[in-house]
């Protein structure tokens, strides 16, 4: 079980707290009318899924409520940071490198 | 009789008349397969069982060979036990070496057909074992599958892997959560040093320890061997740090715990026994004295968020591989001497002792020390020369070197060790063999470090030369390792590991200055010689069995087979043999399974690689998981203000989600059906009354929460004057509807949201996360007010008369308060908002009451009308009243692939909103204006009586062979008393353009039935009754 900061709260806090809300930083599309179907449907469907760093959207459901990503290594379970959505977050580089999971 | 006599106690022939760790003055009762027996405090039910001489306690998985106690600790792979003497107690999977003796057990061995003694298996073991072949469960019992029960009847009963209670559990569970700085695992000498390190640091610190006392190895060796930790003997340290741990208040230390899980960011899982470790006899009892419920909790899972981790778990013993090594009587070196220090107890008369390393030695001093005969130890090495060599032959002990037993003689327990010359790599036998007579053969291959949990993250465990073993890899949780987890085996590296770990664990910083406690020490290790698999004069083909995995009966020519079979991968050898698939994991087994598949691929251990663990590391019981999570308390229940007078009324409950609703109110005898139906015909031609409490209610605030609405919502908000309600249909992005629900202008910038009662919480969360993500320039705010609010909802051409008996401050008349509006005002003396909206079709008000005074307002309005016959209606009548008037249900009529236009809802869906809302674009895609879509229409079965079952399936050719042509199913549907009919409402292919055609229903019972496709709007399409 993660632990998750909340970078609202200013806390680490368990797991159960919160929810997952899938990809981090994946916008709206400014005019969904004039996108082809194929646009459309990569905003609707497709994320990635990479091995090592993603970013991701989580919700603070059982605290304040709040939305804000974290950054994960999807392979080691490392999360480099939180941060809140006018906020940007650069991954210390050294802390980048994918550990073994098997 | 005597209660000594009776349990025979005296009959404890192997049990040494002082020393060990045992209370002598504590005698308790157990018995084992219906024989009576005695051991004292302070026993395990293994020292207990040798202590009694039982030798054979079960009988292996696949051969029937008979079997006995192996091991002293959780490592144990053939004492697996059930115990319980009654149904509602039964544990199986109990390992008896890691089970306290409590008075009263109740214990049995599982594996044994018809008894362990005399098991039928045993004879198919024998004689048919060369059937029985590495993938034997894959080659055998496959074909054919429709024998497939009758072989799982067999198996079953042949591997007997002990059975769970059929009743409820009847003791208490619980968890418990904690945040330490520094969490220690493993109460050795390496844990000690640690937490004592840790502890001086000032941090919180959690030591925790699977055995019933703290010591780690010296609880057996420290005595023997004489060691002294900072000037004093090794148990009194222990006794002294302990002491010194438990002054603190800041250290929480646990016995009789094993940390079963290392989860992600330093969270464990640790399973505490409580009833077995701290049983008083007098009022714990269990089975044999006491009847009724354990009292206090039984077991207990901690769960542990740990700044830093110390794994000091040690290391399990790994026995030689020689044939026939799992008679009772073949055990590992140092179980030998645990149960001699510890308990007491000789297991046995005549011992030989093969060992690869000095540490099987202290087996021998220690039988020696008791008065028993050590008939030889044959050490495997050529030209040993540590000390421990010179103090055999000091204490005239006979040694033999370049030598192994390379196979145990006797045919239902030892009775003979076969004693070979073997040349220095232990590759093969050089010369004759000699018989020795014995009862016991201690074996030490060397230490296999307890890496278990340090897998559990996801870290690969590495070979380690100079350990002869796999030790932790590397991980990016903050851990450290210390002691023989990493394959420092002497007391004083333990030490100095453990200070030093114990406070880099503390500190911020790599730096650490403790000083270790010294180890005083004069003695000379020989190097160890790395041997898994001991030779034998005969092929291993061909030699008699040599086992690997006792609980799975794998043996080594089992797994040089399937590497001629083909299998390369360690993964696949471990698969297709079982290779430490027990329960025990494979402990005391995979090291030297692993060496097997080295040897016979012509690689090195490093190569082979291991196989990783997982969770648990022991069998945690399924009571310590649930906790107190259980019965009344597995899941909240909600209730709305006014349930008690619903229960008083003989309300018969629906769950919707967490809530209890009133499903129906039967009177009297009356059936379900009789009760529906006098339920609606009361409402219909009078007024009914509704607990909608359980609705959701969102409280949207702002200057934006206008427009905010109209993006979320399809329809337009744009005009929606205040005092004026509209009902909404919520799509996702790909235009599929979600939810849907009335919202009320209160004020320009003060809205009412309902959504459904299910939806309420993640609508709450959709349009949080839209105004968090999406739209931050948004003025709008949301507050969850469902608890906030009591919902009453009557409904009927009578609703508007009673309405007027308790509320005299608002004008009802339809000219004043029309439909889709609603008013601020007071009901039965409380402050209320009335919403005049309907969901039955009549003239209906939804009267909103702050929920302390939802019970009152009930019973008020039951008080005036009751005498005009105001009847209460669950959501059975709910559904039926609503379908009538062919109203959709979110979640029953629709289902993620449904948009509003296959609804026939298009005018709920406003395209020409400047703000391109959620789902417009969604449901522009081809695949939602194409033709042949499933849309919503009504079904009228040619049978009136006959009510077709949800979810049948809608075909247009009934006479079309199978596989038919499937174009719908239906959705909702009901028996209407009003109507005089059945209706029902579906979803069918180009429905809304087949109106009047018939399609079929054929069901799994023969019958098929008609229907014909019309609106589902079967009351009232003008809205008169609505209008009233």
């Amino acid at each position: 079980m993660f632990l998750i900061h909340c970078p609202y709260c200013g806390e680490d806090r368990e797991e159960e707290e919160f929810h997952a809300a899938g990809e981090a930083h994946i916008a709206r599309p400014v005019d969904p009318d004039a996108c082809s179907d194929e646009e459309w449907g990569n905003y609707l469907y497709f994320r990635r899924n990479p091995r090592g760093l993603h970013r991701e959207l989580w919700n603070h459901t059982a605290g304040c409520g709040k939305y804000f990503n974290i950054a994960r290594d999807t392979a080691t379970y490392v999360i480099h940071g939180s941060y809140r959505l006018d906020e940007t977050f650069d991954v210390p580089t050294e802390s980048t490198a994918t550990g073994e999971r098997s | 009789m005597s209660i000594d006599r009776a349990y025979g106690v005296a009959n404890q022939g192997n049990r040494l008349s002082e020393g060990g760790r045992i209370d002598r003055g504590d005698a308790m009762r157990f018995s084992f397969d219906g024989r009576r027996l005695m051991g004292y405090r302070g026993d395990t039910l293994a020292s207990a069982l040798l202590a009694n001489g039982v030798r054979i306690v079960g009988r292996s998985f696949k051969y029937g060979r008979p079997r006995g106690i192996m091991c002293a600790g959780v490592e144990e792979p053939n004492a697996i036990l059930q115990t319980g003497g009654r149904e509602q107690t039964q544990t199986p999977n109990v390992r008896a070496t890691d089970q306290p003796l409590v008075d009263g057990m109740v214990a049995r061995s599982v594996n044994g057909w018809p008894s362990v003694e005399t098991d039928l298996m045993g004879v198919l073991g024998s004689v048919g074992g060369a059937l029985m072949t590495p993938g034997f469960y894959y080659k055998t019992f496959m074909f054919p599958a429709s024998r497939w029960e009758t072989y799982e009847w067999f198996i079953r009963r042949a591997a007997g892997l002990g059975k769970s209670s059929s009743l409820p559990d009847p003791d208490d569970y619980d968890h418990k959560n904690h945040h330490v700085d520094v969490l220690v695992i493993g109460a050795g000498p390496t844990g000690i040093a640690a937490a004592l390190a840790a502890s001086a640091r000032g941090k919180r610190v959690m030591l925790i320890d699977e055995r019933s006392e703290g010591g780690g190895s010296l609880l057996w060796s420290a005595q023997s061997r004489g060691d002294v930790i900072g000037g004093t003997a090794g148990m009194q340290w222990v006794a002294d740090s302990l002491r010194k741990l438990d002054q603190d208040s800041r250290v929480t230390r646990l016995q009789y715990t094993t940390v079963t899980g290392y989860h992600d960011h330093n969270f464990l899982t640790a399973w505490e026994r409580r009833d077995d470790a701290f049983a008083n006899p007098a009022t714990m009892g269990s089975d044999l004295v006491h009847n009724g419920k354990r009292p206090g909790t039984r077991h207990r899972l901690h769960k542990i968020r740990a700044g830093s981790v110390v794994l000091a778990t040690g290391a399990h013993e790994r026995p030689l591989v020689f044939s026939n090594n799992d008679l009772p009587g073949c055990m590992t070196a140092s179980s030998v001497s645990e149960y001699i220090q510890r308990y007491a107890v000789v297991p046995g008369k005549r011992l030989v002792v093969m060992t690869a390393n000095d540490g099987g030695y202290q087996a021998a001093f220690d039988w020696a020390a008791a008065g028993r005969q050590v008939v030889a130890i044959v050490d495997t090495r050529t030209d040993p020369d540590g000390s421990v060599i010179e103090q055999a032959h000091e204490v005239g002990i006979r040694v033999l070197t370049s030598a192994a037993v390379v196979e145990a003689r006797g045919r239902r327990w030892v009775t003979g060790a076969l004693v070979a010359p073997i040349n220095r790599l232990g590759s093969f036998v050089t010369g004759d063999t000699q018989l020795l007579a014995c009862d016991t053969i201690a074996s030490s291959g060397g230490w296999s470090p307890a890496v278990h949990l340090s897998c559990h993250t996801g870290s690969r465990p590495v070979w380690d030369d100079a350990a002869i073993g796999f030790v932790p890899g590397p991980t990016t949780e903050r851990r450290f390792e210390g002691g023989s987890v990493i394959g420092h085996h002497g007391l004083g590296a333990c030490l100095a590991d453990g200070t030093h770990i114990g406070a880099r664990a503390a500190a911020d910083t790599a730096q650490a200055d403790e000083v270790p406690p010294v180890a005083d020490s004069n003695t000379r290790e020989a190097p160890a010689m790395p041997l898994f698999l001991v030779p034998h004069p005969k092929p291993v083909s061909r030699a008699p069995k040599q086992f690997v995995d006792f609980q799975n009966d794998v043996t080594a020519a089992g797994i040089e087979q399937s590497t001629r079979e083909g299998f390369e991968s360690i993964e696949h050898v471990k698969r297709y043999n079982a290779l430490g698939f027990g329960t025990d994991q494979g402990k005391t087994g995979n090291i030297n399974g692993m060496s097997i598949v080295a040897r016979a691929l012509g690689k090195t251990l490093p190569e082979v690689g291991t196989t990783v663990f997982r969770p648990n590391y022991t069998p945690v019981t399924m009571g310590a998981v649930a906790g107190a999570h259980v019965r009344d308390r597995f899941d909240p229940e909600r209730y709305t203000p006014m349930h008690e007078w619903h229960v008083q009324r003989g309300a018969e409950f629906e769950n919707v989600g967490q809530w209890k609703r009133p499903w129906y109110y039967p009177q009297g005898n009356e059936s379900m059906a009789d009760a529906i139906a006098r339920e609606q015909l009361a409402t219909r031609n009078g007024v009914g009354i509704l607990d909608a409490s359980t609705l959701g209610k969102i409280d949207i605030r702002g200057a934006d929460a206008r427009e905010f609405l109209g993006r979320v919502y399809t329809n337009a908000w744009a005009k929606l004057a205040p005092g004026r309600c509209r009902y909404g249909l919520m799509c996702g992005e790909d235009g599929m509807i979600m939810d849907d629900g009335v919202t009320a202008c209160l004020a320009d910038d003060h809205f009412h949201m309902t959504t459904t009662t299910g939806g309420a919480a993640s609508v709450l969360s959709w349009l949080e996360l839209w105004a968090q993500t999406e739209w931050p320039e948004l003025d709008v705010f949301f507050t969850s007010v469902t608890d906030q609010w009591a919902t009453l909802s009557i409904a009927g051409p009578g609703s508007r008369a009673l309405l007027a008996e308790v509320s005299d401050d608002i004008d009802l008349s339809p000219d004043a308060f029309g439909f889709m509006e609603f008013r601020n005002g007071t009901v039965a003396g409380v402050p209320a908002r009335v919403f005049r909206i309907s969901f039955t079709g009549d003239l209906s008000y939804e009267i909103n009451v702050p929920a302390h005074y939802g019970a009152a307002v009930w019973q008020a309005l039951f008080e005036h009308g009751e005498k005009q016959g105001l009847t209460p209606y669950g959501t059975e009548t709910m559904h039926v009243l609503r379908a009538e008037k062919g109203f959709i249900i979110v979640g029953q009529d629709t289902d993620g692939s449904v948009t509003p236009d296959d609804l026939g809802m298009s005018w709920a869906v406003a395209r020409s909103k400047p703000f391109s809302f959620i789902g417009k674009r969604g449901m522009q895609r081809a695949d939602c204006t194409r033709a042949n879509r499933k849309q919503l229409v009504g079904l009228r079965c040619t049978q009136a009586d006959v009510v077709l079952p949800e979810g049948a399936q809608a075909v247009r050719d009934p006479e079309q062979s199978v596989p038919m042509d499937m174009v719908g199913h239906v959705t909702s549907s009901y028996y209407s008393a009003f109507l005089g009919h059945s209706i029902a409402m579906g979803v069918i292919k180009d429905g809304l353009q087949r109106m009047g055609e018939s399609v079929w229903f054929p069901l799994a019972d023969g019958r098929c039935l008609q229907a014909t496709i019309c609106s589902p709007i079967f009351l009232d399409p003008e809205g008169e009754r609505t209008n009233a």
